[in-house]
């Protein structure tokens, strides 16, 4: 999995590019580890194919912590068969897919 | 049908998930197939975390693909592990109160039409299938 990072002021995107497994998920983790001062975080999945739970795992996480700032946390450019599977284990209701 | 064995460890995930694309690879759509993928890649590290805690051991796979029927036999030789008792995550519940176990097992069920696990000979085995209605 390929990860960009871009990071104005308050404002944090990160790139997804290939799939988010058991493999790869720390990669993310790691990224993550250091949100100080970020209130808007944005992820585009656009190139994102896959996810497991390991990476559902990773979102919840993040979207725990931005809630517990009063950041905001976006997914934009969501693929069908990543949105199945936020259907299918009801994250499409917790997370903010545009 | 094919059928093979892999160490159970997480390191091995990428090989397992390669040797399933591989057999199913123009019997199937690629949507079909990534779901493939994903119940494999749940179900495999279950085996790896959870029977395999503390020790190594082997984890087989068998699959086949006749009359639109994806057939997944997976067998290990770990402590006894049934993925079925995991709890549904409940998915109504608010964010906050949302648990983060449980999630891949329901991936498995949501993507398979039936599932059963059968403890014999020492071994967990599951057994899994999967209704394909498209052609190709």
């Amino acid at each position: 999995m390929k990860i960009d990072v871009k990071k104005e002021e308050k404002n944090l995107v990160i790139s997804l590019e290939g799939k988010l497994d058991t493999n790869t998920f720390q990669d993310l983790e790691k990224e993550l580890d250091n949100l100080t001062g970020v209130e808007n975080l944005t992820f585009d999945f656009k190139k994102l194919d896959y996810i497991s739970s390991a990476g559902l795992r990773v979102l919840l996480t993040c979207q725990k912590r931005i809630n517990s700032i009063s950041g905001t946390m976006i997914l934009k450019n969501v693929k069908g068969q990543i949105q199945e599977v936020f259907d299918m284990t009801g994250f499409s209701d917790i997370l903010t897919i545009k | 049908m094919l059928e093979k064995k892999f160490m159970a460890d997480i390191k091995e995930l990428n090989k397992v998930i390669s040797y399933v694309d591989n057999y199913l690879e123009k019997k199937i759509s690629k949507k079909k197939i990534s779901e493939i993928e994903l119940v494999i890649e749940e179900l495999f590290v279950n085996v790896c975390n959870y029977a395999y805690k503390d020790q190594n051991g082997y984890f087989k796979i068998s699959i086949s693909y006749d009359d639109n029927i994806i057939k997944i036999k997976l067998e290990d030789e770990g402590i006894e592990f049934n993925p079925l008792e995991w709890e549904n995550p409940n998915i109504t519940l608010s964010l906050e109160e949302r648990k983060i176990g449980g999630l891949g097992i329901m991936l498995v069920k949501k993507n398979m039409d039936d599932i059963r696990y059968i403890r014999e000979n020492s071994k967990n085995i599951l057994i899994t299938r999967k209704f394909i209605k498209e052609n190709k």
